[in-house]
């Protein structure tokens, strides 16, 4: 029988936990895991870049759902333990689930402090511990008001400095006369302040809040000093506490955290604790290091090993501010018994402190200047006695034993077991190893093969000297990112090569460019493919082998292997034929989902394969065409009901949206493109968030175009107006040709715009006739070999051998 | 015991491309490399089951459709930083035949 495992908490520290326990001991246990956030484990330390728009929330997934089913974990989302049956060894959550224990771990990670002042519990006053809190604050920086972040910590000022990017006026509010005082000096925390306020956040110091002011929602914060800062939004960040209300109704023993000894045991022999929740010697902690350290134990324990235990390190404190470069590590306090060596250089903003005891580094503080961290904390861990470098100690490594300052020989000269990644615990040799045995040439490789680098990101740098120092001229970070690892070359150079030397077949670019695979991959294969499509309409012969499967069967992959099938609906409209054509075809083939997508019109979702030949065939019948809705081409060109019926219509909204549709569809991108037409600034066809949108206005057509509403949520930009339709489709057309032209493969419309430049793209699509009209005849022209219905072609036979199988085998008859 | 059977013909499944086979043990992707060679692998991707002969092939492995993980025609694992692996399935060319060996049910009862 396997053991049962129940875990309270699904964070980061019982993450790394299992991670262990799984690659010791796969089959040992049934993991049963209870989770108050209703998501999966990801990583908490980076809601700070996804706070500033530097990431997405899926980037930062440890464990996706997928991880869970294929290791037949349970995990319940969004379920909150309330009780611990010790006796009966159960636990129940809020929903009402019992889950009966041989093992049980808690890692119910912290609780954020709320300050005890009145007005903490109106509306807009938030704190900041997971990604809902994220979300509050991103939808609070929309109005782009004021913010006050209290706390001028870690956790605050990243808060403040991704609330600053996302548009909002900050200010942080510090009880404390300098800036992260528990890890900072009084010269590096003055420092601080002045790079945080260069970024434009206010910061003011020595403030002690009164109270949160406001009716319903929060208005402003009044200081003792009655001093009130307007607000909207609040958010508290001065510390956490551990969260241990459950373990202390449990009746285990309770001190600031759950008390465990050093294999992670509570008073409970069946229950172990970890995380931010625990204490282990009188310590909690509150950085993943030491965390990380503990799941490495409390895996150990659980796996049979006894022997392992945790043992106190510190962490070196870092923040993750781009921009803002400091590192601490240790005590740095004054004293009798205590030296120190600073070195400051005003302009360049670098502050460097060490402080000394009896020869040997005991705390270490740098400001702008932190390359030299990893070495300072390794000659700090180690106690190594410095007196015989004492002379050019701060300088850094580089200037050891007189060679010159090469920053590349800090890095070489780091002795194997230095720690690189202190979030992860990887160490010199560890990364070296990897990029060697494996053959590793980009970064996100070394952080998928040694998590180096993958949880803060602050030692990216040294990771990348690592990288440099191994690889020699093989890795290059400033070089333009190339197109996939079969090749050198970006999108660009490509696409510029392409042209000059006049290659027209894949074989040809790939000789010619010297790719460094024979037949290139699942990332530059498509791409190319697009490159010449659209460079040469009429020569190229369209590879579909290298087309992603939706593109070269004309449908959208499904999970579970079947398609969807979206006939276009021009511009939105429809008519009770092709209704009625669409309903025989739902009840003829059983088709089991029928939906009105985003994209105003019909998906019928769960056709199989087989099928597909036989339901075009019947939709063409009644005029359907493919609506490619899984094309980087044209997808859907939304409409509005305008001046046809509308009484603010200005315009005939849907006809151009029509017009627009029957004379761009077929056409390939570089990514999807979207269109939309609104009759009046009303704007009831969302064309402000399309690739390209026309919004009609009594005196014409104002064209907008870059902007998103998937991944990224961007308004659009303003083209320019224009007096009469065909105009707007004479420039809507030569927009899509140059982005057609220029674009990089898989880029959208918005990004490729920010590359080039809206000024660049008004100029010569607005201001330029000639080179419109030029880039408008050019699509014209693609048009005639791209405007060819992929459906009817399939219908009277084309690429048949996609559609079934090659052969359907019976039982092997010598079984029988 | 091998149980070869003729499943097809070279020119049936196009350069760089791939078909599957229907058998009483599950799907079976069938692929034909730009060098010629043919492979053949469960039709079942160690992440999510992801049909893998709707997948992009190269050099001799291929890019799951579902979410880009890449699995080696040759020896059934993941390639790169994912871990998994597929079953394998014996192939055998007879001039433009081609083979492919399946248990019986009786060694899969064994
Ligand atoms: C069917 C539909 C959802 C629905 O039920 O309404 C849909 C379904 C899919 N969307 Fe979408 N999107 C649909 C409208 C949208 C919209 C809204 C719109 O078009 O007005 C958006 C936001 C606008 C935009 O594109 O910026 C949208 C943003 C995305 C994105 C994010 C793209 C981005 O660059 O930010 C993806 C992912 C991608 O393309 O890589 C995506 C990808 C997908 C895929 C293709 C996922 C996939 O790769 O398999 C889904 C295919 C399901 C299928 O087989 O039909 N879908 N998707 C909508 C089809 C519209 C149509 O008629 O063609
Ligand atoms: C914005 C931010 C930035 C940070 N930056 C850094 C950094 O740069 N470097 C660094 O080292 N650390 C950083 N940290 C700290 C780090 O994220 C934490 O130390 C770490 O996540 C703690 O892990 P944990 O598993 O103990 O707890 P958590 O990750 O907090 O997980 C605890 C989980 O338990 C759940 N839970 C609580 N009670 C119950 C219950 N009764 N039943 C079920 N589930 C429950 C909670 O919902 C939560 O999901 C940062 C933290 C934040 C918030
Ligand atoms: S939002 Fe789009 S991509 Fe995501 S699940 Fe829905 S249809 Fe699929
Ligand atoms: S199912 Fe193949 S990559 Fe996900």
């Amino acid at each position: 029988m396997k053991e049962k495992l129940v875990i309270i908490g699904n964070g980061m520290a019982p993450g790394r936990m299992l991670e262990h326990l799984l690659e010791a001991d796969p089959e040992r246990c049934e993991v049963v895991i209870f989770n108050a956030e209703p998501r999966v484990n990801y990583d908490r330390i980076m809601l700070s870049p996804v706070l500033s728009g530097e990431k997405a929330y899926e980037e930062i997934i440890i464990h996706g759902d997928g991880w869970y089913i294929d290791r037949g974990i349970v995990l319940y989302k969004g379920h909150r333990v309330v009780s611990i049956d010790r006796a009966g060894k159960t636990v129940t959550s809020d929903h009402g689930v019992v889950e009966a224990y041989d093992r049980l771990v808690i890692a119910t990670g912290s609780v954020p402090f709320i300050i005890p002042v009145p007005g903490t519990d109106l509306a807009g006053v938030i704190t900041y511990r997971d990604l809902d809190d994220v979300q509050a604050m991103l939808l609070a920086a929309q109005s782009r008001e004021k913010a006050v972040v209290i706390g001028g910590g870690l956790l605050g000022l990243e808060a403040a400095a991704g609330l600053r990017a996302r548009g909002m006026e900050v200010t942080v509010l510090h009880v404390m006369p300098t800036l992260m005082e528990r890890q900072l000096d009084p010269a590096a925390g003055y420092l601080l302040q002045k790079a945080v306020e260069a970024r434009g956040i206010e910061v003011i110091t020595r403030a002690n809040t009164r109270r949160i002011t406001g009716c319903g929602r929060v208005e402003g914060v009044e200081l003792d000093d009655g001093r009130v800062i307007p607000a909207t939004l609040v958010v508290m960040a001065v510390g956490i506490r551990p969260n241990v209300g459950l373990a202390r109704e449990a009746g285990l023993t309770v001190n600031r955290g759950i008390v465990v000894d050093d294999g992670m045991r509570t008073s409970d022999a069946s229950i172990m604790a970890l995380g931010e929740c625990a204490e282990v010697a009188g310590d909690t902690y509150g950085l993943v290091a030491p965390l990380y350290q503990m799941a490495r134990v409390a895996a150990a324990h659980l796996s049979g090993d006894e022997s392992a235990r945790f043992v106190h390190s510190e962490t070196p404190t870092k923040l993750k501010v781009t921009g803002i470069d400091l590192y601490s590590l240790g005590d740095f306090a004054d004293g009798d018994d205590r030296e120190e060596i600073v070195l400051r250089d005003a302009t360049a903003g670098v502050y460097k402190r060490l402080v000394l005891k009896e020869n040997r580094i005991i705390g270490t503080v740098l400001f702008g200047e932190t390359s030299d961290g990893a070495w300072f904390g390794d000659l700090q861990k180690k106690q190594a006695d410095i007196s015989g470098i004492r002379d050019s100690l701060i300088f850094g490594q580089a200037y050891q034993g007189g060679s010159p300052a090469d920053p590349l020989a800090a890095v070489a000269a780091l002795p194997d077991d230095a720690e690189i990644c202190g979030c992860n615990g990887v160490c010199k040799g560890r990364i070296v190893g990897a990029i060697r045995q494996k053959g590793l040439t980009a970064l996100d490789d070394v952080r998928a093969h040694t998590k180096a680098s993958a949880s803060c990101g602050t030692c990216t740098g040294l990771v990348e000297q690592l990288m440099s120092l191994t690889l020699g001229d093989g890795y290059n970070p400033a070089a333009i990112q190339p197109i996939c690892q079969c090749t050198d070359l970006g999108h660009d150079d490509v696409r510029r090569l392409i042209r000059a030397k006049g290659l027209k077949t894949i074989p040809a670019v790939m000789q010619e460019l010297e790719w460094k695979t024979s037949c290139g991959c699942a990332k530059c294969r498509p791409a190319l493919n697009y490159y010449l499509v659209c460079d040469w309409p009429d020569e190229y012969a369209d590879d579909y082998q290298s087309r992603f499967i939706n593109e070269r069967v004309h449908a959208n992959i499904q999970k579970d292997g079947t398609y969807s099938v979206v006939p276009r609906m021009w511009g939105g409209m429809t008519s009770s034929k092709e209704l009625r054509a669409i309903a025989d075809v739902v009840d003829k083939f059983a088709i089991p989902a029928v939906k009105v997508t985003g994209g105003q019109r019909i998906d019928m979702l769960g056709i199989r394969k087989e099928d597909l030949p036989a339901v075009w065939a019947d939709l063409g019948k009644a005029g359907f065409v493919s609506g490619q809705a899984y094309a980087k081409g044209l997808r859907t060109v939304k409409t509005c009901v305008g001046s046809d019926w509308c009484r603010f219509g200005t315009q005939d909204s849907t006809g151009l949206g029509i017009r627009i549709e029957k004379f761009m569809w077929g056409s390939w991108t570089p990514a999807k493109v979207k269109m939309a037409v609104s009759g009046c600034p009303r704007n009831c066809a969302e064309a402000t968030c399309k690739d390209v949108g026309v919004v009609c206005v009594d005196s014409g057509y104002e064209i907008h175009f870059a902007g998103a509403a998937g991944l990224d949520i961007k308004g659009t930009e303003v083209l320019g107006l224009v007096k009469a339709e065909d105009e707007a489709l004479e420039v809507i057309v030569a927009l899509t040709q140059m982005y057609r032209e220029q674009g990089r493969y898989l880029e959208r419309i918005y990004k490729w715009a920010r590359r080039i430049g809206i000024d660049e793209i008004r100029r010569q699509i607005v201001d330029d006739r000639e080179r419109r009209r030029a880039y408008f005849d050019r699509f014209v022209f693609s048009q005639k070999f791209a405007q060819v219905d992929p459906w009817s072609q399939r219908v009277s036979g084309k690429d048949k051998h996609e559609f079934n199988p090659l052969a359907r085998l019976e039982l092997a008859e010598a079984a029988e | 015991m091998m149980n070869w059977t003729q499943i097809g013909n070279i020119g049936d499944i196009p350069l760089r491309g791939a078909r599957c086979v229907a058998t009483p043990q599950g799907r079976i992707g069938v692929f034909r490399t730009a060098d010629g060679k043919v492979y053949a692998i469960e039709d079942h991707c160690p992440h999510r089951g992801g049909p893998l002969s709707q997948g992009i092939v190269h050099g001799a492995s291929v890019t799951c459709p579902l979410h880009n993980w890449v699995i080696s025609l040759e020896t059934g694992e993941t390639l790169g930083a994912d871990e998994g692996a597929v079953r394998t399935i014996p192939v055998r060319m007879e001039g433009e035949a081609i083979f492919i060996a399946l248990e019986t049910r009786a060694e899969k009862a064994a």
